[in-house]
């Protein structure tokens, strides 16, 4: 087990620090709030000569995925990072990274979609992007972050998936927190040597990568893809694990569970909100009432089977969104939750709240009226408007 | 300069057998431009003609190490392939010489890919990108592109009762390059091989980023009969309507003056895509093509003298 080093720093710090360790043969990146610092504290790691990194200055977050779409598919280990609307404009090259199963690894801090323009938190970026082809892992804190991009070079590598590693804007991203580094030769042990199975620099064996693809052969690699997504699930396990013998930590596990086991009522909620609600989990086991949280963090591939196991025979569940789908049908997480309670032996009666779009704040005190409202739409069947749709919003018309 | 007789010699980095039309000159360019360099290439092609005629899986025609990743990021993408090789240079992992090409249509380049292949020889990546300009997009049908030249019909600027095709003039993608401030720029055409392999050479001599843009005529959304590329090409350098010049370091050099500069309407009487100006009264727009000619031979011509 390795020894940590105490630190204060912020998520983006951790998440660059995390990239320095890794070293990467290429980084490509363009400024967005609220990553832009990822991307400066990394240009400063090259410009001092802290890293080996060919560092790309790109002239947009498109170019800087086709860049290291480029790097990757020449062998090298390479990352970008970004943020909203950067990784919707960087959308086209997601499904072609994963297409052509490169092993990118790129921080996402997680930022609403413009329109209207916002620059703070909540999840619809990557909630977008859920069906690009990428593994998705949903961090809590900066500790989790910064081991997630340690675990995530693994991952990529073994998985021949490109990974994204989120963290909440501003909340995590620019709060500092107290946190263990590791040493560097213990990063660099456990990420190893990238040996690209293939590589546009194997000058005697040239490659065409990325061909046309027509109907005769595209589906049997769009199966061969989909397989892969799913052969990822025991990577991610066994990189966790590893990671966790290696580094001393918890097991991460495919999602977080607050005394879940023996709860009647369960929370679903995604990234920070996760640790507002802990406190509110103890408090009302306090009271009596059996709640229990389950964090998500894993989301692609989706654990179904594991998420429906944990949940089914609940007496209800709250579903809580940081994103909406605009279908009138709930958020993602809601619809992923029904999607796979729907095999398990007891489903439970479950709400959906979409909450904190755009940096909205959510304190304890109205996760405990979630709560509430989900023992009383539970118990007395009652259904007030706070069960479902938008959680904290003005009523309409608007009296101020 | 390599004759004639040791360029066939060389290894061909493009198999026959791809899939162009008869009469399309976008080999001719990737031949005469990688033929060039005894150099190990690695090549990236943008979404276009050349890309889905040559690598429709589970075949390839590249005999070079291939990449084609989407159709504005090319230049992008071949930056990206050249930073690992700086990063693995510098790490001593690869120590052979490597040059990078990036081929894109006109579609690919004077319109989408702009701003990529702009934000790429910005940064000074060492390559060469090439654009094969066919003045449309001949691959999804011969839609009107920035290069398409005024008058000319396209499938979304189409000749007819109210109009003319094109109105507007085309972009100038060659100043637009020098104006990067970049060491080597260069205009050429497909058909003319040792001028065009020629710059190439010069091209591959240069560290740091070089650009060709290289008239490809297309049989198909011009308008002219397969065996009639080398000579629509001709027609292009003999009306300046396609100078040949190269730009190094900031210098312009014409590298040939026709003898008699022919009227604009000897390029353009033999296309289809121009056929609809001669017939009815187009005077104005003729002559507006021929200003634009005159123009920017003029400009073209001080330039040269003034050596800057």
């Amino acid at each position: 087990m390795v020894q940590t080093k105490p630190a204060a720093l912020t998520g983006n710090e951790a998440m660059a620090e995390a990239m320095r360790q890794i070293n990467p043969d290429v980084v490509a990146a363009y400024p967005i709030t609220p990553q832009t610092e990822i991307v400066q504290i990394f240009a400063d790691f090259a410009a001092n000569g802290k890293v080996k990194t060919q560092f790309v200055q790109v002239e947009s977050e498109h170019s800087a995925l086709s860049a290291v779409v480029g790097a990757a598919a020449s062998g090298a280990r390479a990352m970008t990072a970004t943020s909203s609307n950067g990784l919707a404009y960087m959308w086209e090259i997601l499904y072609i990274a994963s297409s052509l199963r490169l092993p990118v690894v790129m921080p996402v801090i997680n930022r609403t979609l413009s329109g209207n323009i916002n620059i703070h938190c909540d999840h619809s970026d990557t909630m977008g992007a859920r069906d690009a082809g990428w593994i998705q892992i949903y961090c809590e804190d900066a500790q989790e972050a910064y081991d997630s991009m340690i675990m995530a070079v693994r991952i990529a590598e073994r998985a021949r998936l490109p990974v994204m590693v989120m963290t909440d804007g501003f909340i995590i991203s620019h709060c500092m927190t107290d946190m263990a580094l590791y040493p560097d030769e213990a990063v660099r042990a456990f990420v190893g040597e990238f040996k690209p199975r293939y590589s546009l620099f194997d000058l005697d064996h040239p490659i065409s990568v990325g061909p046309i693809d027509l109907p005769d052969w595209y589906m049997e690699h769009k199966e061969q893809q989909s397989l892969a997504m799913g052969a990822s699930k025991p990577i991610v396990l066994e990189a966790q694990k590893a990671f966790a013998q290696d580094f001393g930590r918890k097991d991460y596990g495919l999602f977080d569970a607050y005394r879940l086991d023996d709860a009647e009522y369960a929370m679903v909620v995604i990234g920070s909100t996760a640790g507002t609600a802990r406190p509110v989990v103890d408090a009302l086991r306090a009271q009596g009432r059996k709640v229990g949280l389950l964090r998500p963090r894993l989301f692609r591939p989706f654990p179904a089977a594991d998420w429906a196991n944990a949940l089914s025979g609940k007496k209800g569940i709250v579903a809580m969104d940081r994103s909406d789908s605009l279908a009138d049908f709930g958020g993602p997480v809601a619809q992923h939750l029904r999607a796979a309670l729907y095999d398990a032996p007891f489903r439970p009666p479950m709400m959906n709240l979409i909450y904190g779009l755009g940096g909205r704040e959510i304190q304890p005190e109205e996760i405990r009226q979630i709560f509430e409202n989900l023992f009383r739409h539970v118990e007395t069947g009652a259904s007030p408007r706070s069960t479902s749709g938008y959680w904290g919003v003005r009523e309409w018309p608007v009296k101020e | 300069m390599a004759t004639l007789k040791e360029l066939a010699a060389r290894p061909n980095p493009l198999a026959p057998g791809h899939r162009t039309c008869a009469g399309c000159t976008a080999p001719l360019v990737v031949r005469q431009v990688l033929m060039a360099t005894k150099d190990p290439v690695v090549v990236g092609v943008a979404t276009g003609c050349l890309e889905v005629t040559t690598s429709i899986y589970p075949y390839t025609s590249w005999n070079v190490p291939f990449i084609h990743n989407a159709f504005e990021n090319v230049a992008a993408t071949v930056s990206g392939a050249e930073a690992a090789y700086q990063s693995f240079k510098r790490q001593g992992k690869m120590t052979k010489e490597v040059r990078f090409v990036a081929f894109g249509g006109d579609g690919g380049t004077y319109d989408i890919g702009l701003q990529s292949l702009s934000g790429a020889m910005e940064r000074g990546h060492d390559m060469l990108y090439v654009c094969y300009d066919n003045g449309a997009y001949m691959n999804t049908g011969i839609q009107r592109s920035g290069a398409t030249p005024m008058g000319a019909h396209t499938t979304t600027a189409p000749a007819g009762k109210v109009s003319e095709g094109k109105t507007q003039r085309r972009k100038n993608l060659a100043e637009i390059m020098v104006a990067h401030g970049i060491p080597y720029v260069a205009q050429a055409t497909a058909t003319n091989w040792r001028d065009l392999n020629q710059k190439a050479e010069k091209a591959f001599s240069i560290r740091g980023p070089k650009f060709l843009v290289v008239l490809a005529p297309c049989t198909v959304g011009w308008g002219y009969e397969p065996e009639d590329a080398v000579q629509i090409s001709k027609l292009a350098v003999e009306t300046c309507f396609w100078p040949l010049f190269e730009v190094e370091d900031g210098k312009y050099k014409i590298n040939y003056v026709p003898k008699e500069k022919l009227p604009i309407q000897e390029f353009l009487k033999p296309q289809v895509r121009f056929k609809h100006l001669f017939r009815g009264d187009h005077a104005a727009t003729l002559a507006a093509m021929q200003k634009e000619v005159d123009d920017n031979w003029a400009r073209l011509q001080a330039r040269a003298a003034a050596g800057v």
